[in-house]
């Protein structure tokens, strides 16, 4: 009976269904949409910074410095942009500077062999600060109205948010490297057992590597795209995201220790979070008693699964005992 | 018994990392003080401790958690909570003693590090996750509580606030507080068994429990401690700041980390010290200081933050490479 | 062999980049405006009834601030009175990004009217912008928004007004000799710090003012911690500092506190826009001789009556339509739809005691 409990990924993506539609027949105005489209966009940053975090995070390490990156590419942005460069430019920029500060994340964590916690704690520092000192305390928030647009809008002016599609996209790529290619698998293998991977042939570092780079990309992209959406260029942007991120990728089913988890596990993870967020402010909830119940799924995310094997530990052995006492 | 000491020229490489933070330090004012000898004046001097106090604190309580390869990324909310619970305490009863608030704020901290600290040992939920799930938890309750609204000083007694101004002999009792903390911390970490054995358990986790240690005690110990001095500094944050609400604290969680990492106080547990630690808070206070003084851009002090961190896990790695090949010369002799 | 790698990537996407600049492209300067809102075009029609039931909710900057909590509670008085529906919402740090999610929000809601201050006058824009396309009337009030995303703005004074009144106030309390002042403000972005500021610099060039330098603006944020802080820093870098002018409640209050515990007390002034139940036992132990302020709970009374007569269909927020606002009269709109509620109040030791906000 204990076995059916099942895998947590498949009890997260159910308690996501359950929510979203309690949420639609309970909370006025959820099932929207409008509200489905400010959905989307509250979603949009978390679930596009969660794919390579749980790339990170399946092969045992972590990237605290995402929410930092993402600042430094919109304050640059604005910076870029006050000086009359076109937005055409600025927008691959970013994403290219993103990639360069992951690259000094992996060259000190790959090369250097430091601690992935404690180097990314300092690029968030580091990353941070230089956002300030690009930008300081204000804000560029003239952007060309197509683009800003385009983020906020949706197809045609329907009910698809226009972010829909990248999102939609990046998932499946992010989904399918890491079920179905040989690099997904070899993630696996190192999360596992480093050594043993290396052993077996897989480049540990090189992998370690470019993951932290295509983390800084998409953290520099996503950059861009907050700036678009509201259309406002801070340095502070993004502050506290990294942890909303951690979050929900280890509400999603995937160890902190590494070697296990499911892209569809975060996904719904993601999902959940934001969804209960959108509908409890819909009630006047404020979003800070909703940290209650993320900090709280956190935690049991972690727990309920140890707690679970405990017991069924504890109940093999009285099985066993029971047997060797016949 | 052999003790899991080290060898000799290794102990001189551990003690330049205090060393360096201290050269670093004096290097700093001589330069800030002959550009502005108004660094060195009593206001100045009484503010940049006054700054560091309460850093210094809750970096003493981190030092000892981190030395045991955890983390406490809660100490924020934690600070938040006690910060909030103190203030309204004393704006509702305007007669009760400074000692109440500060037992308050302890006992406040020491609850919330316990049940840090159950999690990471019974529930085997590794500390990161449960720190941040705390972090999360804490802060909800303290804007669930507080709402929207904010105890002002001109709500709390007078001695409370003043508390933050006056001086035994000369030193404000903020600073005496700290220097209390970090001190005892340091004795006990360096002269008793406990704090051996908490060292030993960041060495390696298993050798501990193997070899007898309590581990589960000592590890309630390090959390209850880590909370109850965030609680202390939300205390002493109440009373220095005057006007407290739900968000106090926020973001605190890495300043006295990267203290912590400084101060020298590696990531993977098993070395560092207390006072190094309490060192860096100091340090990275000046640091913000000097800057406003020197009129250099305020806004670089964040990124001298994650730079210095940087060096220090680089200088940390260096040291622990070269501790790891002498102790193999030394068995390879053997 | 990584390193090969590494450059290779790198300069084919710097190629890529300069390829992509090469071919010209939207600038700020040749970028078109904020892509305008819903343009009102029914007219004003004076003799409608005011309707009841109105929701109306209101978004100051920020939460635990104490001169927003005045403002709204101004405000729920007269949507009680107007028989409507009050809400309050907002975020606990003064950052526009935050509140463009309780538009978002609010406009979900359905509500009727939407009241705020806003933290950046560009990045509420867009949001505003969608909130008027769904048929919700906007007024601002304190920090206004840009122009083209908002019907009516509520100013509490002429800002010409509160600019001289703080540059005046910082010459009388600098001595005879003049010297170095230096602001202490909010936000970098917020619209009405920095509207009185560009006028007090105005006032500062004339030649009555020759004898006072201002030396620095610092940001405080409207968060008293950092308000504290930059405080702080001020004297540090400025020891020779006169007066310290704060146009914020929250930097004022901060700024007395640091002043009046430390050994600047009595040397230094501080002035500015101060909540009298805040300041008052600077005044009275000598720390702060003058500041000034209007009453914020009519601001945020005037604007749930402006709101309701833009929902009702009378006023449109073009110039000359007039209104009434219950207690406080009749009021007209001025030009660029903004409503201005009357001179600011300057408090002393002496009248101190007659006002609990």
């Amino acid at each position: 009976m204990l076995k059916k409990l099942g895998s947590w990924d498949a009890i997260i993506i159910l308690l996501t269904l359950i929510v979203l539609v309690v949420a639609s027949v309970t909370v006025d105005n959820f099932g929207t949409s409008r509200n489905f489209t400010f959905m989307v966009l509250d979603l949009m940053p978390i679930i596009l910074v969660a794919l390579p975090m749980t790339f990170i995070i399946i092969t045992g390490e972590i990237d605290l410095s995402v929410a930092s990156i993402l600042g430094l590419t919109s304050s640059l942005m604005g910076w870029f942009w006050n000086h009359d460069l076109s937005i055409q430019t600025i927008i691959p920029l970013c994403v290219l500077i993103g990639a360069v500060a992951g690259m000094l994340n992996g060259f000190l964590i790959t090369g250097l062999g430091l601690p992935s916690l404690a180097v990314t704690i300092g690029t968030l520092a580091l990353y941070r600060g230089l956002a300030f000192v690009v930008l300081g305390d204000s804000a560029v928030a003239d952007f060309p109205f197509n683009f800003t647009g385009w983020v906020t809008g949706t197809l045609g002016g329907g009910s698809i948010p226009n972010v829909l599609i990248p999102i939609i996209a990046m998932a499946v790529v992010f989904g399918v490297i890491l079920h179905a290619t040989p690099v997904g698998r070899a993630l696996y293998a190192i999360g596992a057992n480093a050594q043993a991977a290396h052993f077996s042939g897989i480049r540990v570092a090189r992998t370690k590597f470019w993951l932290y780079v295509v983390s800084g990309a998409v953290s520099g992209l996503v950059g861009v795209l907050w700036t678009l959406r509201y259309s406002s260029a801070r340095a502070d942007n993004g502050a506290g995201l990294e942890l909303a991120v951690v979050a929900a990728v280890l509400l999603g089913g995937v160890s902190i220790f590494g070697g296990k988890g499911s892209l569809p596990g975060v996904l719904a993870g993601v999902v959940l979070l934001t969804a209960l967020q959108n509908a409890l402010r819909l009630e006047d909830v404020s979003g800070q008693a909703l940290n209650i119940v993320t900090g709280a799924l956190l935690v049991l995310s972690v727990l309920l699964p140890n707690i679970v094997t405990t017991v069924r530990g504890n109940w093999q052995r009285r099985r066993l005992r029971q047997s060797a006492a016949q | 018994m052999t003790p899991v000491a080290t060898t000799a020229p290794a102990r001189n490489l551990l003690k330049t990392r205090e060393l360096g933070i201290l050269l670093a330090l004096v290097l700093l004012v001589l330069y800030t003080t002959i550009n502005n000898s108004r660094f060195l004046s009593g206001q100045s001097i009484r503010d940049n401790l006054l700054n560091t106090a309460i850093l210094a604190v809750m970096a003493t309580g981190q030092a000892v958690v981190v030395i045991t390869r955890n983390i406490d990324l809660s100490v924020g909310s934690v600070l938040g909570i006690s910060a909030w619970a103190v203030a309204t305490m004393m704006s509702e009863h305007q007669g009760l003693p400074m000692i109440v608030a500060i037992v308050a704020g302890l006992a406040v901290g020491a609850v919330a590090g316990l049940l840090n600290g159950v999690l990471v040992r019974y529930g085997k939920v590794p500390a990161l996750v449960v720190t941040l799930g705390t972090l999360y938890i804490y802060r909800g309750i303290t804007y669930q509580w507080a709402g929207g609204s904010q105890v002002n000083a001109d709500k709390l007694p007078a001695h409370f606030l003043n508390f933050a101004n006056d001086n035994l002999l000369g030193i404000p009792w903020l600073v005496l507080i700290a220097l209390v903390v970090v001190g005892g911390a340091t004795l006990v970490m360096r002269n008793y068994r406990v704090g051996r054995e908490l060292y030993a358990m960041g060495s390696s986790p298993q050798a501990a429990e193997l070899a007898g240690i309590k581990v589960a005690r000592n590890l309630l110990g390090a959390f209850v401690l880590s909370g109850a001095l965030a609680g202390l500094a939300g205390v002493l944050f109440a009373a220095r700041f005057g006007t407290v609400d739900a968000s106090a604290g926020t973001g605190y969680e890495l300043n006295v980390v990267a203290a912590v990492v400084v101060g020298g106080v590696a990531v993977f547990g098993g070395s560092g010290t207390v006072w190094g630690a309490g060192l860096g808070a100091l340090l990275l206070t000046v640091i913000s200081s000097a800057l406003a003084v020197l009129d250099i851009n305020q806004f670089w002090q964040q990124a001298i933050v994650g730079a210095l961190i940087i060096l220090a896990i680089c200088a940390d790695r260096l040291v622990a490479v070269r501790i790891a090949r002498s102790l193999r010369k030394r068995d390879a002799r053997a | 062999m990584l390193r090969h790698r590494l450059a290779v990537t790198i300069s084919a996407a710097s190629i890529l980049t300069l390829a992509v600049a090469g071919c010209g492209g939207t600038t700020k300067k040749n970028s078109s405006d904020t892509g305008g809102g819903a343009q009102t075009t029914a007219s004003a029609n004076p003799n409608a009834q005011l309707k009841t039931g109105l929701k109306i909710a209101y978004l100051p900057k920020q939460l635990n601030n104490p001169y927003s909590d005045v403002e709204t509670s101004g405000g729920e008085e007269a949507v009680k009175a107007l028989q409507g529906e009050y809400k309050k919402v907002g975020p606990n740090d003064a950052s526009a990004s935050s509140q463009v999610s309780y538009i978002n929000t609010l406009i979900q809601q359905q509500q009727n009217v939407i009241v705020i201050a806003a933290n950046d006058p560009n990045a509420v824009c867009p949001s505003l912008n969608q909130a008027r396309s769904a048929k919700i009337k906007v007024v601002t009030f304190d920090s206004d928004a840009s122009k083209d995303c908002r019907d009516i703005f509520i100013n509490q004074a002429t800002t010409e007004g509160i600019g001289e009144s703080l540059a005046k106030m910082a010459l009388e309390q600098a001595g005879a000799a003049g010297g170095e002042i230096a602001v202490l403000s909010a936000t970098p972005n917020a619209t009405n710090q920095n509207a009185w500021i560009a006028v007090m610099k105005t006032e500062l060039a004339k030649p009555e003012y020759s004898k006072l330098k201002l030396v620095k603006v610092a940001y405080g944020n409207d968060d008293d911690q950092k308000s504290f802080q930059e405080a702080q820093g001020l004297m540090q870098s400025y020891p020779n500092l006169k007066v310290i002018v704060a146009p914020t409640t929250v930097g004022i209050a901060a700024a007395a506190r640091y002043i009046g515990s430390s050994s600047y007390k009595g040397k230094v002034a501080v002035t500015g826009l101060g909540l009298p139940n805040q300041m008052r036992q600077y005044v009275k132990d000598g720390t702060v001789k003058k500041f000034a302020l209007w009453n914020p709970a009519d601001i945020g009374y005037l604007a749930a009556y402006a709101g309701a007569a833009l929902a009702s269909g009378q006023i449109t927020g073009a110039e000359g339509d007039k209104f009434t606002a219950g207690k406080l009269g009749a009021y007209t709109v001025g030009a660029n739809g903004e409503v201005v509620l009357g001179p600011p109040t300057e408090f002393t030791a002496d009248n101190i005691d007659k006002f609990n906000f």
